[in-house]
């Protein structure tokens, strides 16, 4: 018998792609983010609110992940935003090659910011860089004030934080501790930005829109 | 879920060494922080499932988990942060920031 030490980073497929990515953002001066939650926490209405009340402030172009159909392509379209569809055909997560592709396909030259919306799923999508400037996970309050504590990756691994639906708190309709959600993020990560907003009312979205144009100018 | 993108990327790694060594692989380990949330029992499933026909059928895979490393900002002391207890071992502050996790990494093959 023989022992052998190898030593080989498992995905430096993926990672390569990623750092190709990374110095495509900094050669374009572009700010891209990388948003993550579970399926139905509202990542589509953020983005399209966010894209119409920031319309005339920051031109924003979007990929967007899922496993199959382009709805949440056509919900991007109808804001005039430039989107790509990308459709995983079952992968849980969304892959750096396939970002590189969608980039060729976006009028980057012409944005100010990049998003990613990544296939709904609180877990696999945290274990894949794509080469984006930072991740933004979305909780909304339906999900329960524990999932921090018990989905700690991708918390732990964010720049900002959104709790969405806030409206649904009004008249106890969800029972959501909205402190202890915050506390246990920052426990996992300090430095976290958290934006209690509901992108139903528009509620809590202007400090989200505050901290997109700081990001995107400063880059 | 993932854990079959990773089991393939296992797999072609394994298969290329042992192409080199010229020999059947019996064992590999593998290691990863804790932040890459590798769930063993669906790994191993998955490597299993993928490896049947190849000259990894039946291989052990050994999987181990590196803890998070942690930089306290009170106190300068970098630690392994235990995730029941979110504070710094020294001087119990949680005002600390996480440090790079270990990456997916093939760490050594037994061959026969």
């Amino acid at each position: 018998m023989k022992k052998v030490t190898v030593a080989k980073k498992i995905l430096d497929e993926n990672d390569k792609y990623a750092f190709e990515n990374i110095l495509f953002f900094t050669e374009h001066k572009k700010f891209c983010l990388n948003m993550i939650s579970s399926p139905g926490s509202g990542k589509t209405t953020i983005l399209a609110r966010t894209i119409n009340d920031l319309k005339n402030e920051l031109k924003i172009g979007v990929i967007e992940g899922d496993i199959q159909t382009d709805l949440d392509a056509e919900r991007i379209k109808e804001t005039g935003a430039p989107v790509v569809q990308i459709n995983t055909e079952g992968a849980c997560h969304l892959s750096a090659v396939q970002i590189s592709d969608a980039l060729k396909k976006l009028p980057v030259k012409d944005l100010d910011l990049i998003i990613i919306e990544n296939v709904g799923n609180l877990v696999c999508p945290s274990a894949f860089e794509l080469g984006e400037n930072g991740k933004v996970v979305v909780l909304s309050v339906a999900e329960g004030d524990d999932k921090p504590a018990k989905y700690p990756t991708i918390f732990a691994k964010s720049k900002a934080l959104l709790i969405n639906k806030i409206d649904l708190l009004k008249g106890g309709l969800v029972d959501f501790d909205i402190e202890k959600a915050k506390s246990d993020a920052r426990k996992l990560n300090k430095a976290i930005e958290i934006f209690p907003v509901s992108a139903k009312t528009g509620e809590g979205m202007a400090d989200w829109y505050d901290w997109l144009k700081n990001n995107s100018k400063s880059i | 879920m993932h854990e079959l993108m990773v089991a393939q990327n296992v797999l072609a790694a394994i298969l290329d060494e042992a192409a080199k060594q010229n020999a059947k692989p019996t064992a590999a380990k593998i290691s990863c922080g804790k932040l890459n949330a590798i769930n063993d029992e669906a790994l191993r499933f998955a490597f299993g499932a993928i490896a049947k026909g190849t000259s990894c059928e039946g291989l052990e895979l050994e999987i181990e988990h590196k803890p998070i490393r942690a930089h306290c900002r009170k106190c300068n002391v970098d630690f392994d942060i235990e995730e029941s207890d979110l504070k710094c071992p020294q001087c119990s502050s949680n005002d600390f920031e996480l440090l790079g996790d270990a990456p997916l990494l093939l760490e050594e093959i037994d061959f026969q």
